[in-house]
């Protein structure tokens, strides 16, 4: 089983560079399953999730797509668009500078930065999300990524909505330097009062995720899942391989390693992923409401018609999407 | 802050030379010198840093739940007449030594037994000192089978909220979230010739510049002296090394300790007040909350977040 996850070397990441990152392109009239070697119809692919429909394999997506399959519709309002990349360090290397490399991802992905966050439902209950892109540049993290997390993460420790983080990430942005190392500290600072505040955290850990991002916010949640087949680790097998001198496991660093090993939850297929978060924050709400005698206003009650009695025995209609 | 150039040492030369003693000893050292001086095996490490500062050290090991990483040291100790846990990563002088602390670099039991004596010392209101010397966490098989990123994300959050206050000094290596992970505390102290970076510079211009012996051009570029990152508002105060550690060692721990002392009081005093573990934690929250840097639009110009506080200063 684990053989079957393990995609050998053409997906070995990960450097933000590096151009075998390059997702293959969802916009062709056919395309090869990066797995199976299955020539798909994209439209059945595109239909099925972006899901391989002979080999279940998890294309990867960018944070727009994500999104889109993720939220209800129409439901999503994004936050802090305005924050924008600096360059501290006046960053050149013989690529040319780094403001001008980001002004190059901004125009070509239309996305302003790696990590989008904003606010939305699943079916009808309301959830906060950041979700890392790693089309721009490898979602790396840097400043304006754990400025936009941590302006999230304090919102929901606000208002108790319970916050989804989507996390593929090559590690810190080395661009930014150590801003970029410290943004591990800010964001895990933030979410530990998220804790304090009794706000659930769930991490989602998608392909790929390694470096500062896994060794810092991403696995420290109440909920850690990830999607099948999604490589995930601290150091990157290539480094690993190169020190050690050793040959990897089978299905080293693969989702399902990582759940053999105790590192995460469980593992969640795209086609069931929104409903594993409406049951879990379900869970949540229902230990909030006995716990401080909250009332949660889009729990469906018993017959699942969206309807509940709030604190002082009024019905009320909640509009639950079913 | 007091920053000098390297002078010719006063006491015997050790007979181990870097490239740097070839150089113009007027010229000023380069971040990629740094990184040499940083690395020289004859740099005093950690538990030199206790023999000479702290009295009565008890070495606690084990991470209780896998095994005992040497490549990182803690125990209660005795500090300007205070009990502290103290921690750190060791590096060895020489090849047999560097085995056994496995040149420093740490495994998932090294920083969970890091956070079971932060824990401990937090249990009983005793303060934490980390020295930070490390090329990075180990990459390895075993490392990754056993949560080397949540190792570290876990020791992150402990430090984020532990209630007695924790001071860190690189004393020589600071690499990456290996270093990190026992240094997100209350004042960062930094010697002169310690360099502390988001990656190795080999690892940098391995990727960026596709060639690992780019690595003193990719030093220079990231910005990892203790003079850059005091700029940078990241790290609290710097050690001078008039002369590098490896050529005065027990001068630049004294050094170190004087340092160490002055802010230890600073935050004992701090805490020492009502509701001073209140303020300590808003303090530390505040310390991470503020660094980096970005930019927002206001009237059609891009203004940087630093440039905004300093007007609302």
């Amino acid at each position: 089983m684990r053989q079957f996850f393990h995609r050998g070397d053409k997906f070995q990441p990960v450097s933000v560079d590096d151009e075998r990152l390059n997702q293959p392109q969802l916009d062709g009239l056919w395309q090869k399953c990066p797995n199976c070697d299955e020539t798909l119809y994209s439209r059945e692919v595109e239909h099925n999730l972006n899901v391989c429909p002979k080999c279940d394999y998890h294309f990867r997506l960018g944070a727009r797509e994500r999104i889109t399959l993720l939220l209800d519709e129409g439901s999503f309002d994004e936050w802090d668009t305005d924050v924008r990349t600096a360059d501290p360090l006046e960053f050149i290397d013989p690529s040319g500078s780094y403001a001008t490399k980001v002004e190059k991802t901004r125009s070509k992905t239309g996305e302003s930065e790696s990590l989008i966050t904003g606010i939305g439902t699943i079916e009808g209950r309301p959830i906060a999300v950041a979700v890392a892109d790693f089309g721009f540049m490898g979602a790396s993290m840097g400043s304006v990524f754990g400025e936009k997390l941590t302006r999230a993460v304090e919102q929901s420790a606000q208002t108790g909505v319970p916050l989804l983080s989507v996390n593929a990430s090559g590690g810190a942005r080395m661009h930014e330097g150590l801003f970029s190392l410290m943004q591990m500290a800010k964001t895990v600072a933030a979410f530990a009062r998220l804790g304090e505040a009794r706000v659930p955290h769930i991490s989602l850990l998608v392909d790929p995720c390694y470096g500062g991002v896994t060794a810092s916010y991403a696995t420290v949640a109440d909920i850690i899942m990830a999607e099948p087949g999604a490589l995930i680790g601290f150091a990157g097998p290539r480094v690993i391989e190169q020190i050690t001198k050793q040959k990897l496991p089978d299905g080293f660093q693969t989702a399902e390693f990582f759940l053999d090993h105790g590192m995460i939850d469980l593992i969640v297929d795209r086609a069931t992923l929104r409903r594993r978060l409406a049951d879990l924050l379900d869970h949540y709400a229902r230990a909030r409401q006995v716990d401080r005698g909250e009332s949660i206003p889009w729990i469906p009650n018993a017959n699942g018609s969206g309807r509940e009695l709030n604190g002082n025995g009024a019905e009320r209609q909640n509009g639950v999407a079913q | 802050m007091r920053r000098s150039r390297r002078e010719k040492a006063a006491e015997p030369q050790v007979e181990a030379t870097v490239e740097v003693e070839e150089r113009d000893p007027n010229a000023p050292l380069t971040a990629w010198d740094r990184v040499k001086l940083a690395r020289n095996p004859d740099r005093p490490h950690t538990l030199a840093y206790i023999d000479q500062l702290m009295t009565g050290f008890v070495e606690l090991h084990g991470d209780r739940r896998f095994g005992d990483d040497k490549a990182v040291v803690g125990g209660l100790a005795r500090f300007d007449g205070s009990t502290v846990v103290v921690i750190g990563h060791q590096k060895g002088s020489d090849t047999r030594e560097n085995l056994r602390y496995n040149f420093g670099m740490a495994r998932p039991e090294g920083y969970r037994k890091a956070e079971r004596l932060m824990k401990h010392a937090e249990k009983f209101g005793i303060p934490v000192i980390t020295f930070i010397d490390t090329p990075g966490a180990e990459p390895g098989v075993g490392s990754e089978e056993r949560g080397q990123g949540t190792a570290i994300a876990e020791s992150l959050l402990t430090m984020a909220s532990l209630k007695t206050p924790v001071i860190s000094m690189v004393i020589g290596e600071g690499g990456s979230g290996g270093a990190l992970a026992i240094g997100m505390s209350d004042r960062i102290l930094m010697l002169e010739n310690a360099v502390y970076a988001v990656a190795s510079p080999e690892a940098c211009a391995a990727i960026l510049w596709k060639d690992a012996a780019k690595a003193p051009e990719a030093a220079e570029t990231m910005r990892i002296t203790a003079a850059d990152l005091y700029t940078f508002g990241i790290v609290d105060e710097i050690v001078s090394e008039p002369v590098p550690a490896h050529e005065a060692p027990q001068a630049t721990i004294s050094a170190a300790g004087e340092a160490l002392g002055r802010q230890f009081e600073a935050l004992m005093r701090l805490v020492d007040q009502p509701s001073g573990i209140d303020r300590l934690m808003e303090q530390r929250y505040e310390k991470y909350r503020r660094i980096g840097v970005w930019e927002v639009d206001v009237a059609g110009a891009a203004v940087s977040n630093q440039q905004q506080s300093a007007v609302s200063d």
